[in-house]
């Protein structure tokens, strides 16, 4: 047997310099990738259909509008300003433009909720009545969702706020509804010109 | 699949054998190489421990991995790939003078049409020698797929979409076909036979079909069975060419006397078996779409001896 | 030997500290990475035995033509059942099982990052595994594992079972995803520190490739499975081609997860072969980086060949030789890998312990079903054999022999680990040899009923065909390999009871996992050792573990941490201390959450809206009261740390025993 030798490389124990992002964020971060694999693929099954049929969309189905759907998506992309203010000031422990800017960020999220509900409301086909369609509400549907869910964790992170259970160096509930709300964001960067915009290109 | 009976079947089987040779010589090789070191390893004396071991005697790791794992393989898999596109790019391709046959999966029998000669016959498929054939395949249910071992590899029959099968039968004689997707409760009863004929014996047997040759009643029997057959139940779902029975849902009849087998060949096409098939498929092919007929005994002869008669 | 510096308090008393609750109340709320892992493992296996003795029906139907012992229907759901269990319920999980109790204990930290998702990972796998076998009530599946459209669709199979399958197998990929996204943050952010990533054991390797090749991977079967139960359920048009959808969709979507799935199977097997191999050749495993860069390489590759399981589908030529092409590929990194398993055994010193018998058992049957992949990847060959016999025994040698077997050996190795207890080895060398002489009698006759033309998923066959003989072999051999298996399970039973109890190193490994206790403490390790080698217990004697500095972010380190349940979080790369992870106490929440979500899927399957909106509502509680209580759970406010590098909380502190070495 070789001598025994316990031997460390000096400085293993040394902390790290920089204050890094805690795990849960690390864990929404894995999160975000396999959902954004879920769009991913439900936009390439998007693509597939389209491929697969000779018109599209299908049937007598009307081109997207763009008269509301441009600004409002504008006004989503826009509401992640807001939270990059409030999470330069949670950083900084300043909890009352942490609640401002989750309440501005809110507002337009909630404005962008509602004009999905009035797109679905103003369409001329359904979920059901061909292939189109189902895709359609899938996706845009899907993507609404995030948004809802991301206005209630909206909320529970406000409300914390409210209870004094935020300071500085303590937010990690925050952060990880920062890392989100960017990412409904994000996703409506690629369905916005796939679903909206690609269709009236031929 | 090996004693192949049309181009792509024999092309395959080659490739097979080349595969079959490497693939020998690459497992003895490889297991030598398990065996030994497992052996070798063994046979070393106690005295060094771990850390000697590892600096041990032989060839490096590096060297192992860089012959075995890379270099090696990449040769093999160079042939292999030639191999490949070799093949592919001769299998399947149009030719002249096809005979175009349309073969549309059911459940769970196959629906085979000549268009070029309108005769609509099923589970058989009658095919000349040396003549191109083109094998529309298609489904309008459930995914299956057309497999013919002796002739060629698979093809799946799928809905909304039509594939072709392109082969040339290098010799007369009857090859079994399998459904091979699965495509529900019946997947094992849904075999088929090609007969590859000579042209003289297709061009014989596709004037017929053509014809109305083999479709007139001629006995009493067969009268009265034609009368219960279209009168029962049997025509709304079967066709027979000529008669008022037109049915789309079930295989076409009118040749029903001269094919094999009944129900996709899982009984022998004799008077018993039919009258047994017809007063209960269920017993024959569990779960197949036919309904019981309930005729009375001399009914059912009938429709038996009609059918029968039908060549 | 002794402790150098007494712990605060006595071990006993830690123990206390992260004790579970007796009896049901325990059983419920634990987060306890082991305990959580060891149920995967018992689970999986239980859906094993059940999913072997399918097998077993099935092999008794087919060993003569024209056999009556099972009708269509029953043969039909037991291959589909079969197949979904061994997928779904048994492989992915138990390595998954294999993972949740490995690799705190391999990485050298004290639980998962995060434990209560853990226990929600196992009660969504436990809840889906119940949820599709509840269908025995009703009939069972019976689409085939894979169930292609249109043939599941509501128009050709209008019963409820195809929705426990379709429902089912979304339920239990969200217990994959759960639990891969878990891996994923404990391997890069609990690493003890100087466990670099070139020093990580290569089974966390494999568990990190596997994770995030799930998390890729499972999205596309959920959209597969989800969208034809949209189809089924709501009416939707996807796979509907009257209506513009595509039946090949489907196919592209279900096998865009089901290759990767193939090497999400395989990959972690071959990691605990990497494990296995070189602790009883004696020797480091040769070429680790061409080892750990190959399981990478596979992950991505393995993405880029899916359409070889669609060669039949009638695709332009041209995509096809494509896949064809990366199909041949993607076998260099397993060549790789292979060379490297024989180059350590060549120059180590083979000791043929059961784990080590299962190994190489594993090399020859790998050899074989590696050689036939190679076979299907050849585009017109594989028009031939897709769908025929001789696919099931390619599959088999792959799934059965290089899957199966290696966790057969994980099991012979770990079990010391898990139990304290030596598994038999008499009784062990025995199931091995029955195994495998049972397995080849089994799966080699088939690659040859495949080139006799015999079809996949057949309940029957015809006389006179010529496959009578070989089926009757096939149905044989699958009884001897399964009372081989049965012999391992006996063992396991026998010696949890009479196995010889052993030490923290009964095989003289290199990895962190045998440096505790056998069992581990519940607490893993009362101080986290520090590495400084690829095979600290082989280089790094005696190891050294770390004390708890005065800084928050290392005062986890030493056995204050394992006092104040928590465990040290270190920054992903060079594995420096950055601060400490509480862990949480027992709590109901991840049961309940599970359970919400179970509510919700029955409430899918029988179409009631006020059943769907309960297990909606119970989730949505359960969730709510998990984030409100995140913050609760972490450290105290700290002060951005700005201490200078090499301050005096860098020093190197070391005690020179471990606490599992005591009782020495």
């Amino acid at each position: 047997m070789t001598a025994p030798t316990a031997t460390v490389t000096p400085g293993v124990t040394r902390p790290a310099t920089r204050r890094s992002y805690p795990t849960a964020w690390w864990g929404m971060a894995v999160v975000i990738m396999t959902e954004a694999m879920i769009f991913a693929i439900l936009l390439a099954s998007y693509l597939f259909l389209r491929a697969a049929s000779k018109q599209w969309p299908l049937g007598d189905i009307e081109l997207p509008t763009l008269k509301f759907a441009v600004p409002f998506s504008f006004v989503l992309w826009g509401s992640s300003l807001p939270i990059f203010w409030a999470e330069a000031s949670i950083r900084n422990g300043h909890v009352g433009r942490l609640k401002a800017g989750l309440a501005i960020s809110f507002v337009m999220g909630l404005s962008f909720f509602f004009f999905t509900l009035y797109d679905f409301n103003e369409l001329h086909f359904g979920w059901r009545t061909n292939a189109y369609g189902s895709i359609y509400y899938t996706i845009v549907g899907l993507h609404a969702l995030h948004v809802f869910l991301g206005l209630g964790i909206n909320v529970v992170v406000q409300i914390k706020a409210w209870m004094g259970r935020y300071d500085r160096g303590r937010y990690a509930s925050a952060e990880v509804f920062f890392l989100y709300w960017h990412f409904v964001d994000v996703v409506w960067l690629a369905v916005f010109p796939i679903l909206f915009l690609s269709p009236h290109i031929r | 699949m090996l004693n192949g009976r049309a181009g792509e079947a024999n092309r395959i089987a080659g490739v097979w054998w080349l595969m079959f040779a490497m693939a020998t010589v690459v497992y003895v090789v490889v297991a030598a190489f398990i065996v030994v070191a497992v052996v070798r390893g063994r046979k070393k004396k106690g005295g060094d421990d771990a850390a000697s071991a590892a600096g041990g005697t032989g060839p490096k790791d590096d060297t192992f991995i860089w012959f075995g794992g890379i270099i090696v393989p990449v040769l093999i898999l160079g042939v292999l790939a030639v191999v490949t596109v070799n093949t592919t790019e001769v299998l399947r391709k149009p030719q002249q003078d096809e005979l175009r046959v349309q073969v549309t999966g059911k459940r769970w029998w196959w629906d085979i049409h000549y268009p070029a000669d309108n005769v609509t016959t099923a589970d058989e498929i009658h095919i000349p020698v040396d003549r191109p054939v083109d094998i529309e395949i298609t489904s309008d249910n459930v995914i299956h797929s057309f497999w013919v071992p002796q002739l060629a590899g698979k093809v799946d029959a799928i809905p909304g979409q039509v594939n072709h099968l392109r082969l040339k039968a290098t010799d007369p004689g009857t090859y079994r076909g399998e459904c091979a997707e699965y495509c529900g409760i019946e997947h094992a009863h849904m075999s088929f036979t090609v007969i590859a004929d000579t042209p003289v014996e297709f061009d014989r047997w596709m004037t017929r079909r053509r014809g109305s040759a083999g479709l007139t009643p001629t006995s009493d029997e067969m009268d009265q069975g034609q009368l219960v057959f279209t009168r029962e139940a049997c025509a709304g779902c079967h066709t027979v060419k000529g008669t008022q029975a037109t049915g789309t849902v079930g295989p076409d009849l009118s040749d029903f006397g001269s094919r094999r087998s009944i129900a996709s060949l899982t009984v022998a096409n004799t008077p018993a078996n039919l009258s047994r098939w017809i007063a209960d498929p269920e017993s024959i092919k569990p779960g197949n779409l036919m309904p019981p007929t309930a005729l009375s005994d001399a009914d059912r002869a009938a429709v038996v001896a009609y059918l029968e008669g039908l060549k | 030997m002794a402790i150098v510096e007494a712990p605060p308090v006595g071990e006993s008393e830690v123990g206390e500290l992260w004790e579970d609750a007796p009896g049901l109340p325990g059983f419920f709320s634990t987060v306890d990475h082991k305990r959580i892992g060891m149920r995967y493992i018992y689970t999986c296996f239980f859906f094993f035995f059940v999913a072997g003795l399918m097998a077993l029906g099935m092999r008794a139907q087919l060993a003569t033509p024209n056999a009556k012992v099972l009708g269509p229907e029953l043969y039909n759901e037991l291959f589909t059942m079969h197949g979904v269990t061994m997928i779904f319920l048994f492989n992915t999980p138990v390595l998954a099982g294999f993972g949740n109790y490995l690799i705190p204990l391999q990485i050298g930290t004290r639980d998962m990052a995060f434990p209560r998702l853990n226990a929600f990972s196992y009660w969504v796998f436990l809840l889906g595994g119940i949820f599709m076998y509840s269908s025995f009530l009703f009939g069972m599946p019976d689409g085939g594992w894979f169930g292609y459209v249109p043939l599941v669709s509501k128009t050709f199979s209008p019963g409820l079972n195809i929705d426990f399958w379709g429902l089912g197998i979304v339920f239990t990929g969200l217990s994959t995803t759960v639990g891969s996204i878990n891996f994923i943050v404990t391997i890069f952010k609990l690493r003890a520190p100087g466990m670099s990533l070139n020093r990580m054991p290569i089974f966390v390797w494999s568990m990190l490739v596997f994770s995030f090749m799930a998390i890729f991977a499972v999205p596309a079967v959920t959209l597969a499975t989800g969208l034809n139960e949209l189809d089924r359920l709501f009416g939707t048009a996807f796979f509907v081609p009257a209506l513009g959808g595509s039946v090949l969709l489907y196919q592209h979507l279900f096998w865009f997860w089901g290759h990767p799935e193939v090497y999400i199977l395989f990959v972690p097997a071959t990691g605990m072969i990497s494990q296995i191999v070189p602790t009883f050749s004696g020797r480091p495993l040769a070429g680790y980086l061409w080892v750990a860069g190959s399981l990478v390489t596979v992950g991505f590759i393995s993405f880029g060949v899916w359409v070889h399981h669609m060669f039949a589908t009638g695709m332009p030529a041209v995509a096809m030789a494509f896949f064809s092409g990366v199909s041949l590929i993607i076998t260099l990194p397993s060549g790789v890998q292979f060379f490297a398993w024989i180059a350590t055994m060549w120059k180590g010193r083979v000791r043929l312990t059961t784990p080590m018998l299962f190994a190489i058992g594993f090399l020859l049957i790998f050899l074989l079903g590696g050689i036939t992949g190679v076979m299907v990847a050849v585009l017109p060959f594989d028009w031939q054999v897709t769908d025929s016999y001789f696919v099931v025994a390619h599959f088999h040698y792959v799934l059965n022999g290089a899957v199966v077997f290696p966790i057969f050996g994980a099991i012979y190795y770990w079990m010391p680990k898990m139990t304290g207890r030596m598994l038999s080895e008499k009784l062990g060398k025995l199931s091995f040899w029955v195994m495998f002489v049972g397995f080849n009698i089994t799966f080699f006759p088939m690659h040859i009923l495949g080139f006799l033309g015999m079809p996949r998923r057949i309940y029957t066959y015809d006389n006179g065909l010529g496959w009578g003989g070989l089926n009757a072999m096939v149905s044989i051999g699958s009884a001897i390999f399964g009372l081989g298996t049965a012999i391992t399970l006996f063992n396991w039973v026998w010696s949890r009871r009479k196995g010889e109890v052993v030490g923290d190193d009964p095989w003289d490994a290199d990895s962190l996992e045998w440096s505790t206790t056998s069992p581990p403490p519940h607490y893993n390790f009362a101080a986290i050792p520090l590495v400084a080698s690829r095979h600290p217990l082989w280089d790094q004697r005696p190891l050294p573990f770390a004390e708890s500095g005065d800084e928050p972010d290392t005062s986890g380190l030493g056995i204050q941490g394992a006092v104040d349940r928590e465990t040290p979080v270190t920054s992903g790369i060079d594995t420096r201390p950055e601060g400490n992870l509480e862990i949480p106490h027992e709590t109901y929440l991840p049961f309940v959450l599970a359970l919400g979500i179970a509510v919700l899927f029955v409430g899918l399957l029988i179409q009631a809206i006020v059943v769907g909106v309960a297990g909606v509502a119970l989730a949505m509680m359960a969730t709510l009261w998990w984030a409100w209580r995140t913050e609760e759970d972490l450290p105290p406010p700290e002060i951005e740390p700005e201490a200078p590098v090499g301050s005096a909380a860098g020093e190197v502190t070391t005690t020179t025993a471990g606490p599992g070495e005591v009782t020495e």
